[in-house]
């Protein structure tokens, strides 16, 4: 089956903060065929987060399917608190790029 | 009761300036409130650390003068949360001036109520001895030192303090209040009509960054709350809210897609309804505000940790980019020497390698590619200005002659574009508070103040 990455097939794809201490990812769909799709590839799961971003799977705050948006969401701790010494994204918002380049099925 | 709540937001953010002509728009349907939102923790500990506002002076009279002329002619009251951007008292006394002075401009006259959230450190050390105070999210635990080191602590109130108002002085026009979660502005005329709480409260949480909930996103935007549903649209015609981008925008943000936790309660979406109304509003339904059994006040402070001063330079050599990495442990080790007199924890060195892993840091996943140029930045904070510049300064010159492997470029190893060299960035913050706060009283550390202009 055709590989594509899920930046290709993603409405938005985004990193911000939620708060000070913690960074969210946000994964909304074009659709709910696409939404439901990629569901049920199930692919776009915790241990997925917890590989491309380096981190243990029980320190992912959040990870939700949200039906309502056709989105996923997820939530993890930030590096460092937000906009101290070695800060490098006082947003948060360029952390989403691992999960751009996740290979997914489709056709 | 009344049939419906209409809520004017002229934009997510007070003091950034919104479009004139749609708040006009705005205006002639008739809206019972005008509601803006001034605060935010997005843009760093700094606001807090020191008491600086997030906007400057001009830019709130630019905003507030606008919804004080409609506020004076038509009777429409105005609410602004957050004030300053921090929602300390002094940046709530700060817009009290603003308001009195633009009132005596235009001879105006208002029925102000102030609120008030600064926390008393030692009330905070009592709680924190009873156990009433615990970590919001990945926070370690809170301490008396921390507490101490915060230069200002402020609680984020509740809707409480709102309905006291209004309960007590129907006839107010203008309330400023410190610290506020974000929604209560929005939120508050309908959960004092006896609205459904969880309708009033995602209308506050989708309206409290103006018509960012749009497409394209923009300002001013507009609520209707009724029993059993509410809608927004934007005003600009230009824009619309269309179901996916309202359903997009209650994710914005938010740790959780739809249990939304706040002072009180949590606004639970897993049941709700977005149907698109018209080509430009969409009808929301079916959201729920559970109460929680203790009530909850975030607690938000900073503290100071030192000054900064950086170098910023390029790099094009691609031989010496090739040991970036060595140059650097190189630079760090020659200066740790050269300042043997000073503790190395007193002070840090961060390298920041824009083009190579500057924006992700330790979550880059791509570790190995060549970059044609790099940009580097060093940070120095130490506990002076002084210190700060005079490491980075040794530093500089120390990576500017660093010899590395294969160097055939021996004149200086790298390019800057600004003088002076080295930049005094001043006072760097770190928020050290951001717990919660049991109460047995939503209005417990709050305070308030009526006056007329």
């Amino acid at each position: 089956m055709k590989k594509v990455y899920l930046k290709d097939i993603a409405k938005v794809l985004r990193s911000k903060n939620s708060g000070p201490f913690e960074m969210t990812l946000d994964i909304i769909f074009k659709n709910k065929e696409d939404y439901e799709k990629i569901k049920g590839l199930g692919i776009i799961n915790e241990d997925l987060i917890s590989r491309i971003y380096n981190i243990d799977r029980e320190k992912i705050i959040t990870f939700v399917y949200f039906d309502a948006a056709n989105a996923i969401k997820i939530t993890i701790p930030r590096l460092r608190p937000q906009g101290t010494v070695g800060e490098t994204d006082m947003h948060a918002a360029q952390q989403h790029i691992p999960l751009m380049f996740v290979e997914v099925p489709w056709e | 009761m009344k049939e419906e709540i209409r809520v004017l937001t002229p934009a997510g953010m007070l003091g950034y300036g919104f479009p004139v002509k749609w708040f006009r728009e705005g205006l002639s349907r008739n809206p019972d409130v005008i509601a803006i939102d001034s605060g935010s923790t997005d843009s760093g500990p700094h606001k807090l650390g020191t008491g600086a506002m997030t906007c400057s002076r001009e830019a709130y009279i630019k905003d507030i003068s606008l919804m004080l002329e409609a506020c004076y002619e038509k009777k429409i009251p105005v609410f602004i949360s957050s004030a300053g951007g921090d929602g300390s008292d002094q940046h709530v006394d700060e817009f009290l001036e603003i308001i009195k002075g633009i009132a005596r401009e235009k001879g105006y006259h208002f029925k102000i109520a102030a609120i008030y959230s600064n926390v008393d450190k030692s009330y905070l050390k009592s709680k924190l001895k009873e156990g009433k105070i615990s970590p919001c999210g990945p926070v370690p635990e809170l301490t008396e030192e921390e507490i101490d080191k915060a230069t200002t602590i402020v609680a984020q109130m509740g809707v409480e303090p709102y309905l006291k108002v209004l309960r007590e002085q129907r006839e107010i026009d203008v309330i400023v209040s410190g610290r506020t979660y974000d929604p209560v502005p929005i939120a508050a005329l309908g959960i004092l009509e006896g609205f459904d709480p969880g309708l009033c409260w995602h209308m506050g949480k989708i309206m409290e960054c103006g018509a960012i909930c749009a497409e394209p996103a923009g300002k001013n935007i507009f609520g209707i709350l009724r029993k059993d549903h509410f809608i927004v649209e934007p005003l600009n015609p230009a824009e619309r809210c269309t179901v996916a981008s309202v359903a997009a925008h209650t994710l914005y943000e938010k740790t959780h897609p739809f249990l939304l936790p706040g002072p009180g309660g949590i606004t639970d979406l897993s049941n709700t309804k977005f149907e698109q109304m018209d080509e430009r509003s969409v009808r929301v339904t079916g959201s729920k505000f559970i109460p929680s059994e203790k009530y909850t006040l975030k607690l938000e402070g900073a503290k100071k940790v030192g000054y900064r001063s950086i170098f910023i330079a390029g790099v094009r050599d691609p031989i010496e980019i090739e040991h970036m990495d060595e140059i650097i442990e190189r630079v760090k080790k020659d200066v740790e020497e050269y300042f043997s007199e000073i503790p190395k924890d007193s002070y840090k060195m961060i390298f920041h390698l824009y083009g190579k892993n500057g924006v992700m840091g330790e979550f880059e996943p791509v570790k190995d590619f060549k970059p044609l140029e790099l940009c580097v930045i060093l940070e120095v904070t130490a506990p002076t200005q002084e210190l700060a510049t005079a490491i980075c300064s040794r530093a500089r010159t120390e990576m500017l002659h660093s010899p590395y492997e294969g160097r055939i470029a021996t004149a200086g190893n790298i390019a800057f574009p600004f003088t002076p060299l080295e930049i005094p960035l001043g006072i760097v913050c770190e928020f050290n508070v951001y717990h919660l706060l049991e109460v047995e009283d939503p209005l417990e550390v709050i305070r308030f103040k009526y006056l007329e202009v």
